[in-house]
Parts: structure tokens; C-alpha cells; sequence
């Protein structure tokens, strides 16, 4: 199923409904940065990626790896609403005997490439799945989506080395630059600028885009696309928060789910925003 | 447990932290960006200067951890306990246990009941890991209560420690004003029947079991064996001793943990029926506290049944 520019946007307004959703009825989980990465998430599953729901183990299939694990929601919203399990299951998530695990679990449910949830790690394993594509000769993508605060753990680094030593063309990290991890803002945390420069010095290409215009993240994964030694990162500048107006910039709902109240405010914005 | 106040342990490593700062000033605090979950954000309010963030790079914190340590501090490093235990154990191994520094980890969201989270972040393996480690200092505190004792036994310890915290509230099973001594085990409630070593919130539900095998006319000693390495051989052989079998009963798995240091023990000295609980062969998965206690056999149901097994085992071998 593939949408154009207006299509995904619609698409990213019922993912982040779903996520308010499923976040409220577990009564934990992680909403700010699966808000932020919801554009980007919409365009890979609903334009970009060559996948078939009906078919997770297609050999020939795009791979995505969500570093980030906590946002599971996301992800989730994306497969369900492509169609990789039924809809209803998301109401599922963090309960017990879910498929909907907190942090995503290879195995347990159709769609989702590995397990991650300690972060730092995603990108080592993204890098092993381009490798084998590489070595298969096949013409898969392997996606990876990065928090900025994630980018603190070494292991980024050593895999950032690892992707440009073995050419790694076929692989393209997406930083969720949203400035915000728990603590606070990334930038008084630990520094991470100059990033951009920080991927250059590795042997990255790097594509700088506002993570919420859709036009600007299609036009990131086309370029992305056409590298064939390089191993790309999209430095995508966000909102945590993303659509609800009160969680937007706002560190505290990084781990945190709406109260009842929290909850009609933030379903009454969603509802407007899908029209 | 009913009548028991309900405490979280990490809230009791906050008021440990505060009350240490104000005469030790060679104490430093770490985090990797988990402060406000681990408590350490407490110290950072009244020492800022020896508060340490360290971002989300938690074996860069144990290498500066160490360092201080080999500068004359006196460390504390927090985060939860599988980043802690699991992706710093070689960390810790080499510039923490090795040298025999000063460096305390203290580690949160210990065990199954973490909860919804899952898998990824239910350390059931951080007391088998950190056992096999030279040097190191395991404890495991049954309460708030002891879990600020501990830390406060820790600060005045000389070398490294390991101390296990949950996130949840369990219920406080000893006193505010006992007595902590690291290596010394506690027997909580006296019995001729059969042993319960237990350790963590574990050490409630083995109380509770005990109540309930009472009710039955079977008689339960209730160890709590905070500090699990070194064990308390003196108080594990003389309780075995006198009941003739023992079950172990901890929040992590059955391999590497306080039931193996126990068979180690009993195998080795005084060969009697034993039987650990804790979880299996297998990793966590989302759910309440609750919900994942019933799921993995960890209830006083469950430990009363256990008690039941070993001491059917003792009587058909005595036969
Ligand atoms: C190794 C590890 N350390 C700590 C955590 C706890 N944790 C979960 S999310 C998070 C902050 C992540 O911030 P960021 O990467 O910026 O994600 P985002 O803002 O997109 O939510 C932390 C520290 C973890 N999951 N893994
Ligand atoms: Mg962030």
C-alpha cells in the first residue's frame, strides 16, 4: 500500500491516535518519542519500505530496526495499521500474554526484525542485516531509528565505524533529534553537537530534515536510496510530543501516559488533526 | 502481605544518599540518565558538586567511577540493574572488582517486577553475575528499610559492592532501627520443620508461606539472607541443621543465584533436600508485578508448596 504525501500524513495522525490509545489503556509506556518519530515511522511503512505484511519473512523485504526500543508504540500503530495483526491487538500492549511486548521482541510478533529496548544497540544489529544483504547479494534497505540521547552509548560509534569500514551503502540510520532525553534537554545532559559533523568524521553522508514534513523525509529516503558506498544518516530535527499540544517539548511525558483528563484533551486534538 | 507498610526501596536509597552527603564529603554519586527513576536525583539536590551525569553511556560511568575511586572518593553508581550488571559486567570486573575499589553500584528495577516492560529490562541474572566476581560484595535487601541500612553499610565498607533494589513498593519485613552487619544473615521467624532462605521481596512471600504452613501444623524458620555473597555459611548450616531441608527463595533465576550459592554450600557440607525457587531457564515478559509472580510460581502459595516437597523428601529419605 503505498500513499502519497497526503496519504501518509493521515496515516501518522491515526498511528499517533493509536498510540495515545494503547499508551493510556497499558497505563505506562513511552509517548514523547513515539510522537516525535510518527511522520518518519508512517513514511517508511506506507511509502518508502518494500515490505508485505502478508509475508514478514520475505527475504527480499526492506528491514526496519527501532533502536530506540521504548517507542514500541510506534512501531506497533505501523504494523497494525499495515496490517501485519489485527488492530484490536493493540490494545493489547504490556499486558500479559500480549504479543504487544514494552520493548519489541523478535519472534513474538510478525513484523518486527529484532529485539531492542537497552539502548545502543540497534545500530551494531542493522549493520549485521546490511552486511548479509551485501554478501547475498541482495537489494534489500536496512532502516534504523536512533534516539539523540541514545547516541551517548559507544556502541553507536563502534557500529558508525563498523557500517563505513565494510561500505555499507545499504544502510541508513534516521536520528530522532528531538533534544530531549529523560533527564532533560540532550544538549546540557551530554552534548551531541556538533552531530552532524560527528557522522561526517565517521564517513556517514548526512541528510538534515525537519522530521515532520513528510515532502522533506521522502525526498531524505530517495536520496538515502542512490548511495552505494556511503552509509547515510537522516539527522531528523523533531518535537517530542509530537500532535498533542501539551506534551509537545515536554520531557515529563517521555515515560509517562496521560491521566483521564490528559487523555480527552489529547484524543479531542487527534480527532481534529485525522478531520 | 497485610499489615506491612509498602515501601519502594529506591526511595529509601534517596533519604540513604542524603543522609551520607552531609558528613561524607569524599562521596560522589553517578547516574546514566535514569536519576529520577533510581532516586540519586535526591543526593543531586543537596551535593550537586558530587552529583555525576553521565548521560546514557553506563560503562563510560563505571570507568569514571573507578577512577574516582582510585582518586580517593568514595563512589556510588546507579542505573537500572540490567544495564548495570549486564552491559558493564566486564567493565566492573576489570577497573572496579579487580583493583578492589571504592565503588558502590546500586542498582534499581531489579527482577521480574519491573513488570510491563518486559523482557529487556528484567535483570534475573545481575546476583549471578556479580557472585562471580572477585572482590565483590552482593546484597540484596529485604525491604526499605534494609535497603537503606545497606547503603549506608556500604558507604563505611571498604571495596566494592553490588546492591540490588526493585522499583516497585514491597512490603517492610524488618524493623527501621535493626542492625546491618554485610555477611550476616537474619533469622526472621524460628522453625524446626523446614528452612526458607530467602532473599529481596522474596523474603516477604516466605514469611507469608510460613504463616501459612503454621495453620497447617508445620513449623518454617525464615532466613533473610541479605547478603548473598559472602553468604552467611554459619546461619545457612545451622538452620539446615536443625530442620533438615531448605528451600531458597529469590526474584531472579535458579542458575547463578542465592539457591546456588546455597546448593553450592549444602552439596559441599550437609547434603539435604533442597529446592529453589525463583524463575527458570527463561526471560521475563510484560505484566503486573502481581500477574508475573502467579505466571512464574513465585507466590507464598508457591513456597508453601515448596516447604511441603522438600519436607516429604527429608521423611522418605529418613524412613
Ligand atoms: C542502555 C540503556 N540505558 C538506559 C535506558 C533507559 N532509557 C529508556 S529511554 C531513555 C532516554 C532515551 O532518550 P532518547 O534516545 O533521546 O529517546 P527519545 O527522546 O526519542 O524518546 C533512557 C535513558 C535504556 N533503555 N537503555
Ligand atoms: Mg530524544
Amino acid at each position: 500500500m503505498e500513499c502519497d504525501v497526503d496519504g501518509i500524513k493521515a496515516k501518522a495522525e491515526i498511528m499517533r491516535s493509536d498510540i495515545i490509545e494503547m499508551t493510556t489503556s497499558a497505563g505506562s509506556g513511552h509517548p514523547g518519542g513515539s510522537l516525535s518519530a510518527a511522520d518518519f515511522v508512517a513514511a517508511l511503512y506506507f511509502n518508502v519500505m518494500r515490505h508485505d505484511p502478508a509475508n514478514p519473512g520475505w527475504e527480499d523485504r526492506d528491514r526496519f530496526v527501532l533502536s530506540k526500543g521504548h517507542v514500541a508504540p510506534v512501531l506497533y500503530a505501523a504494523l497494525a495499521e499495515s496490517g501485519y495483526f489485527p488492530k484490536e491487538e493493540l490494545a493489547t500492549l504490556r499486558k500479559l500474554g500480549s504479543r504487544l511486548q514494552g520493548h519489541p521482541v523478535r519472534g513474538k510478533l510478525p513484523g518486527v526484525e529484532m529485539s531492542t529496548g537497552s539502548l545502543g544497540q540497534g545500530l551494531s544489529m542493522a549493520c549485521g542485516i546490511a552486511l548479509a544483504g551485501k554478501k547475498d547479494g541482495k537489494d534489500y534497505k536496512t532502516y534504523c531509528m536512533l534516539g539523540d540521547g541514545e547516541l551517548q552509548s559507544g556502541q553507536n560509534w563502534e557500529a558508525a565505524m563498523f557500517a563505513s569500514q565494510f561500505e555499507l551503502g545499504n544502510l541508513i540510520a534516521v536520528v530522532d533529534r528531538n533534544r530531549l532525553q529523560i533527564t532533560g534537554c540532550t544538549e546540557e545532559t551530554m552534548s551531541l553537537e556538533p552531530l552532524a559533523e560527528k557522522w561526517r568524521s565517521f564517513g556517514w553522508n548526512v541528510i538534515i530534515i525537519d522530521g515532520h514534513n513528510v515532502k522533506q523525509i521522502l525526498d531524505a529516503c530517495r536520496k538515502a536510496g542512490e548511495s552505494k558506498r556511503n552509509p547515510v544518516v537522516i539527522i531528523m530535527n523533531t518535537i517530542k510530543g509530537k500532535g498533542v499540544s501539551f506534551m509537545e517539548g515536554n520531557a515529563d511525558f517521555h515515560g509517562k501516559v496521560c491521566n483521564r483528563e490528559e487523555y480527552s484533551r489529547a484524543t479531542e486534538e487527534l480527532r481534529k488533526a485525522i478531520r | 502481605m497485610t499489615g506491612y507498610k509498602r515501601i519502594a526501596q529506591r526511595n529509601y536509597y534517596g533519604k540513604a544518599l542524603v543522609d551520607i552527603a552531609a558528613d561524607r564529603s569524599d562521596v560522589f554519586v553517578l547516574d546514566a540518565d535514569l536519576a529520577g527513576s533510581t532516586k540519586t536525583s535526591e543526593f543531586l539536590k543537596v551535593a550537586r558538586d558530587r552529583f555525576v551525569e553521565c548521560g546514557i553511556a553506563e560503562q563510560n560511568m563505571i570507568g569514571v567511577a573507578a577512577g574516582l575511586a582510585a582518586s580517593g572518593k568514595t563512589v556510588f553508581a546507579s542505573t537500572f540493574a540490567i544495564f548495570a550488571t549486564g552491559r558493564c559486567w566486564e567493565q566492573i570486573r576489570l577497573a572496579v572488582a579487580y583493583p578492589g575499589l571504592n565503588v558502590k553500584i546500586v542498582a534499581t528495577h531489579s527482577g521480574i517486577s519491573v513488570g510491563e516492560d518486559g523482557a529487556s529490562h528484567q535483570a534475573l541474572e545481575d546476583i549471578a553475575l556479580m557472585r562471580a566476581l572477585p572482590n565483590m560484595t552482593v546484597i540484596s535487601p529485604a525491604d526499605a528499610y534494609e535497603a537503606y541500612r545497606a547503603v549506608v553499610a556500604a558507604a563505611e565498607w571498604d571495596g566494592p559492592v553490588y546492591i540490588r533494589m526493585g522499583r516497585s513498593e514491597f512490603p517492610c519485613v524488618t524493623e527501621e532501627d535493626d542492625i546491618f552487619v554485610i555477611g550476616k544473615a537474619k533469622v526472621l521467624r524460628k522453625g524446626s520443620d523446614v528452612t526458607f532462605i530467602a532473599t529481596g521481596q522474596m523474603v516477604s512471600g516466605c514469611l507469608e508461606a510460613a504463616a501459612k504452613l503454621e495453620a497447617e501444623g508445620i513449623s518454617a524458620e525464615v532466613v533473610n539472607m541479605s547478603t548473598i555473597k559472602p553468604l552467611d555459611r554459619d546461619t545457612v548450616l545451622r538452620s539446615a541443621e536443625k530442620t533438615g531441608c531448605v528451600v531458597t527463595a529469590e526474584e531472579h533465576s535458579i542458575i547463578g543465584g542465592l539457591g546456588s550459592a546455597v546448593a553450592e554450600l549444602l552439596s559441599e557440607e550437609l547434603p539435604v533436600p533442597v529446592k529453589r525457587i525463583g524463575t527458570g531457564d527463561i526471560f521475563g515478559e510484560s505484566g503486573s508485578p502481581d500477574e508475573l509472580f502467579v505466571k512464574y510460581n513465585l507466590t507464598a502459595d508457591d513456597l508453601a508448596a515448596a516447604a511441603k516437597t522438600v519436607i516429604s523428601r527429608k521423611e522418605s529419605e529418613t524412613e
